[in-house]
């Protein structure tokens, strides 16, 4: 009972705290920004450790923080495993030949406006389908191993980098164009110094919805079919096994997998479309 | 039409992939199958035959081509096969029978509804809450983003069982759980985005009726947020029935288009993987266009729309 009451106290000053930060005087700062995320993250832990412990329940239903953090320092080599199985040969490989193929079926597309207006439909339809529906067929196409959770990768990514792409392309102005051919540019120098950088915002979006549907499709793949390890395949058999804080753990790696990914393409969209209104601050 | 005639250009061309693709799929089982029924076939070896490119064999037995849009159990289903599939499963099957889609259809549009509808609830509760309180937005707008990092697949047997442990009884719960949880994300986005839309002017002008906060909240915030809600709205469907596809997936279920997906999986019968593909297609397309009427009707009453 002192316990439940400890987590809602553990609430309310989180909460307090962060109400002082955003009303502060350095509320914009990156410190600020920084640190109020942090402290709630921490707060919901915490109140998670002690509502587990004062309210008893059982580790079968829902393990504490604690209990998940040893079995992931225990386990570290079974996820290590795991995450080069399914994130980098599964999810990173499909997602590279994914993206790279969409790209430059994109640049194809894009000289012929009949195929462009007759693609962008289907694709912006295709892409809002959900094609992890497909993943049975796959590996019964490509095996067990990891390339059949590439292909299914390849066919997730493929069509929101597409249409992303196509329509970053329509994004120069008419004026832009014609400034690029008095200057007597050919169609690959408009394509590399005008339209191109000016996808890039575009580009850089589908790049960014595709990885979390990389790592969505690289699990469920294994759900279908897998070698013995790999982390769709050690969620399925841990939760048969009733060891949920493996569960825990797995997933505790796919967040961090995701977001690294996510704020890695993030970094690079930074670099590279530092002229974005988006991007200055 | 001028808009039609590309995209039913581009169709037919991939239809027509599709018909070509079957030959070199298929051509190893039309053979084995063919030699059974005492067709000489080259190469007589299976073992040799293994070994060679589908293309190549389909060109040394130009007589068996036409057995591969007839097999039971194709690599790659015709594109008439799943059609016939699709139309026995659909018209002439009665809707209450276990193997109808549309019965199938309806498990999981009845869950995709209800994630549907639980996200949105919780994506604009959220957006208010952020757009009215800089606390939450410090706190939550980051958590709300990494959130959708987390391949929420790997949570789905998890939920499964927590909802279970509960108390609950039945699927569709914990389905509608992880729809909501992919689609109230594109929700809480434009929503935060779409209550902010109202510039300095149009706020200064409601202070000077002295209107209250909520009338500024309904009168001026909630109509401008419309067109950009509706937007959301059209991601948010789409997001609630891949999460139901995938709740129904990895988890052993036996009723929704999924459950179709898997069970055929299991019994090695691909040309009903397939028709519950293009169920699911053809249940997307309702959903969007179905927003998408919304959409229209509304902004034409607002007067948004001419």
């Amino acid at each position: 009972m002192i316990l439940v009451v400890l987590a809602l106290l553990v609430w309310a000053t989180g909460w307090w705290i962060n109400g002082r930060l955003a009303q502060s005087a350095a509320r914009d700062s990156f410190a600020v920004r920084l640190a109020a995320p942090a402290l709630f993250g921490f707060t919901v832990l915490l109140m998670w450790e002690l509502l587990v412990r004062g309210l008893d329940v059982s580790p079968v239903i829902l393990p504490a923080p604690t209990a998940i953090a040893a079995r992931f320092g225990a386990e570290l080599g079974t996820l290590w495993l795991d995450f080069t199985q399914t994130a980098i040969r599964g999810a990173a490989t499909g997602y590279f030949i994914g993206c790279f193929a969409a790209f430059v079926m994109a640049i194809l597309v894009d000289r012929i406006p009949f195929l462009q207006r007759g693609l962008l439909p289907i694709g912006n339809f295709v892409a809002a389908l959900p094609i992890v529906g497909i993943a049975p067929i796959l590996v019964s196409w490509f095996g067990f191993g990891w390339q059949s959770k590439a292909a299914v990768v390849v066919a997730m990514v493929f069509f929101p980098v597409l249409v992303n792409t196509v329509t970053g392309l329509a994004q120069t102005t008419v004026m832009q164009r014609d400034l690029m051919r008095t200057y007597s540019a050919g169609y690959w120098q408009t394509l590399l110094k005008l339209r191109l950088p000016a996808a890039m915002p575009f580009i850089f979006n589908g790049l960014k919805i595709s990885t979390t549907l990389a790592l969505i499709g690289a699990i469920v793949a294994e759900y279908f079919g897998s070698p013995t390890y790999g982390m769709g395949f050690r969620i399925t058999t841990s939760v048969g096994q009733l060891a949920l804080d493996m569960v825990w753990a797995e997933i505790a790696v796919a967040a961090l997998a995701g977001s690294l990914f996510y704020g890695g393409v993030a970094l690079i969209q930074r670099r590279v479309t530092f002229w974005h209104p988006s991007q200055r601050s | 039409m001028r808009q039609a005639l590309p995209v039913l250009v581009v169709l037919a061309a991939l239809l027509a992939i599709w018909v070509v693709a079957c030959i070199p799929m298929n051509i190893k089982l039309a053979l084995t199958q063919a030699e059974r029924v005492g067709v000489d076939v080259v190469p007589p070896d299976v073992r040799v035959r293994q070994e060679m490119s589908g293309l190549a064999l389909a060109l040394r037995n130009p007589s068996v081509i036409p057995e591969v849009y007839t097999l039971d159990r194709p690599r790659l289903p015709a594109p008439g096969q799943v059609g016939r599939d699709f139309w026995e499963n659909t018209v002439e099957r009665k809707v209450t029978s276990k193997r109808s889609l549309v019965f199938h259809g309806w498990v999981t549009l009845s869950a995709t509804l209800n994630g549907f509808f639980l996200g949105t609830a919780l994506g604009i509760l959220l957006a208010v809450g952020i757009v009215y309180s800089r606390t939450m937005e410090l706190s939550i707008m980051p958590w709300a983003i990494i959130s959708q990092t987390i391949p929420i697949v790997a949570l789905a047997p998890m939920i499964i069982v927590l909802v279970a442990a509960v108390g609950i009884e039945g699927r569709l719960v914990p389905k509608a759980i992880i729809s909501a949880y992919l689609c109230f994300f594109p929700i809480l986005v434009g929503m935060v985005a779409g209550l902010r839309a109202p510039d300095r002017m149009q706020l200064d002008l409601l202070k000077t009726y002295s209107a209250t906060p909520l009338q500024v909240f309904w009168k001026l915030r909630v109509p401008t947020s419309l067109p950009y809600l509706f937007t959301s709205l059209k991601v948010g469907i789409a997001a609630a029935l891949v999460g139901t596809i995938v709740g129904e997936l990895p988890t052993g279920a036996v009723q929704g288009l999924g459950a179709r997906i898997l069970i055929g999986d299991q019994f090695g019968t691909p040309i009903q993987i397939w028709s519950a593909l293009l169920a699911t297609a053809i249940l997307a397309g309702v959903l969007i266009t179905g927003i998408g009427v919304l959409q229209r009707l509304t902004l034409r009453r607002m007067g948004a729309l001419q």
